[in-house]
């Protein structure tokens, strides 16, 4: 029993991480019906801000203080806000009036050009790099349940951050936007919704999520290299379609499941080299059963 | 001098011709209608003079100032309100999410209140609806949403796109009757585009006849009403 709970708690940890990532998918989707494959490439350059700011912060504030691993944390989404941004306004918007297929493979060519380049040796390298410990990782012991702190991190600031996004697009002036836009693009520009400024604007609240996916990812695994993204992005991607895709609870409904499927298999005697593969069978017989994914609701076509 | 001016407007989708150079002026305080058949262009006149479409000739002046190159959110801004075909309510939002992304623009508050207590009490419905997901109201309570909704921008400026499409009767004359007293009461100039000619040129001022891309006709409503030609082709004989 202490033994699930144990595999639970690490799950939800590891969950909460693609949760972040995944709602940085769902939200593009929304406003754009398309998917962002350089997503999780924000999520590896977030690691990597992360990485290069901690000694720069710790000559400021102590090494392993709260207030330093918050510096870091909110410049990184800063960062990757901007990084997010950037690619939208460089990258996509040029296409925004061609045939969706040209953006979607525009996406992958972004991914792969963020992913090669940092693999140079003038940038990051391909080997990879121990991240600083931004926060003193203390274990603790509860029960029977081994905890470290940096795990109660990850979870508290993950709802932390999902709250924080709830409010913004469910309160705010610019969150209702957004899901005008997301709904009905022409019926938002005829409210006077400048539609550019709300994808940007979507693009670098995702992208900062990501970020702090990164740095959570880096603080919890301690290695960092520039291929990091690909299978993160891809299974937090694939969570984001779980939880029904454009549907934010359910982005982070779906991180949850599969970060918890996956550790679960993972914890299994004989079955922990097949973690990946049994989490992913496990989704697709979620789509058998919910094809419009766990929170989403079947598409009528417009005709 | 007119409000509107819309003068030798081309417009294409691809390589077929929508509008074949239309030209067209409403003056303030006016209700003017656009009549015509299906395909005959009225709704693609609508989204290009409020920015959705863009022209491929022809200009569009807006109280003296040219808007045929501006995007959708600029000519908003200017005071030209369009509530689309089809309503296009934001059925994911609440009533009140709706009419507070009609006064999107608006940063002044208390005047924002002040349109949403006009919006209320011109349909009493929608605040007895407020806090209802827009996409469970009937199809004439959506109807008065859009309406409310681009009321809320404050728009000097009102165009309608087909507002009695798929509306129960009762409602149609409610809302048409609503569209005169906003005209009378609020003074905001009106261009409706209908397919019910009876309907639009009782409201209407003077009216305008499209057939495939072209203005044939414009005159007085009572005048129109009267042509045995718009009577044999729009007015049932």
């Amino acid at each position: 029993m202490s033994e699930f709970l144990q595999q639970l708690l690490n799950g939800l940890s590891l969950g909460a991480i693609y949760a972040l990532i995944a709602l940085g998918y769902t939200m593009v989707y929304g406003v754009l019906r398309f998917i962002n494959f350089a997503h999780g490439d924000v999520f590896m350059l977030g690691a990597f801000a992360g990485y290069f700011l901690a000694p720069k912060v710790a000559q400021v504030f102590p090494p392993g203080s709260i207030a330093g691993a918050l510096v870091v944390l909110v410049t990184v989404m800063a960062i990757c806000a901007g990084i997010g941004a950037s690619i939208e306004y460089l990258a996509y918007r040029p296409l925004r009036r061609r045939p969706k297929l040209t953006v979607l493979i525009t996406a992958i060519g972004v991914s792969l050009f963020i992913e090669f380049t940092c693999q140079h040796r003038l940038v990051f390298g391909a080997s990879p790099r121990t991240f600083p410990e931004l926060l003193a990782n203390k274990t603790l012991h509860l029960g029977g349940l081994t905890l470290n702190t940096n795990q109660l991190v990850v979870i508290a600031l993950t709802a932390l951050l999902l709250g924080g996004l709830s409010f913004v697009v469910q309160r705010t002036k610019v969150g209702t936007a957004m899901r005008a836009v997301a709904f009905n693009e022409q019926a938002a520009a005829l409210m006077g919704v400048n539609i550019n400024r709300i994808i940007t604007f979507t693009f670098a609240l995702g992208s900062a999520l990501a970020g702090a996916g990164g740095i959570l990812f880096a603080m919890t695994y301690t290695k960092i290299e520039p291929l990091m993204g690909v299978q993160t992005g891809l299974k937090a991607f694939v969570a984001a379609v779980v939880g029904g895709i454009g549907n934010l609870p359910g982005a982070a409904l779906g991180g949850l499941v599969l970060g918890v499927v996956e550790t679960l298999a993972g914890g299994v005697q004989g079955l922990s080299n097949y973690r990946d593969g049994i989490a992913f069978a496990a989704l697709i017989l979620i789509l058998l059963f919910r094809p419009a994914g766990l929170l989403g609701r079947a598409q009528i076509e417009k005709v | 001098m007119s409000l509107l001016e819309v003068r030798d407007l081309h417009v294409n989708y691809g390589a077929i011709n929508v509008l074949h150079g239309i030209s067209l002026r409403v003056a303030p305080k006016e209700v003017v209608t656009l009549i015509g058949g299906n395909g005959a262009g009225k709704t693609t006149t609508l989204r290009t003079l409020s920015g959705l479409v863009r022209a491929r000739s022809g200009t569009v002046v807006f109280d003296g100032k040219p808007i045929d190159s501006l995007p959708p959110h600029e000519i908003v801004r200017l005071g030209l309100g369009h509530v689309p075909e089809g309503r296009m309510v934001f059925a994911n939002l609440t009533v009140h999410e709706n009419l507070q992304m009609g006064a999107y623009l608006q940063r002044d508050r208390a005047a924002i209140a002040r349109e949403l207590e006009y919006v209320f009490t011109l349909f009493p419905r929608l605040k007895e609806r407020h806090r209802q997901i827009a996409g469970t109201l009937s199809g004439g309570e959506q109807q008065m949403l859009a309406i409310g909704r681009a009321l809320m921008g404050q728009p000097r400026f009102l165009m309608l796109d087909e507002p009695s499409l798929g509306i129960a009767p009762l409602l149609v004359k409610t809302i048409f009757a609503k569209i005169s007293e906003i005209n009378r009461e609020r003074g905001i100039t009106v261009l409706l585009v209908e397919q019910n000619a009876n309907l639009a040129l009782e409201v209407a001022h003077r009216g305008y006849v499209l057939e495939t891309g072209r203005i044939t006709l414009e005159d007085a409503s009572p005048a129109l009403r009267a042509n045995p030609q718009v009577r044999s082709a729009y007015l049932g004989g």
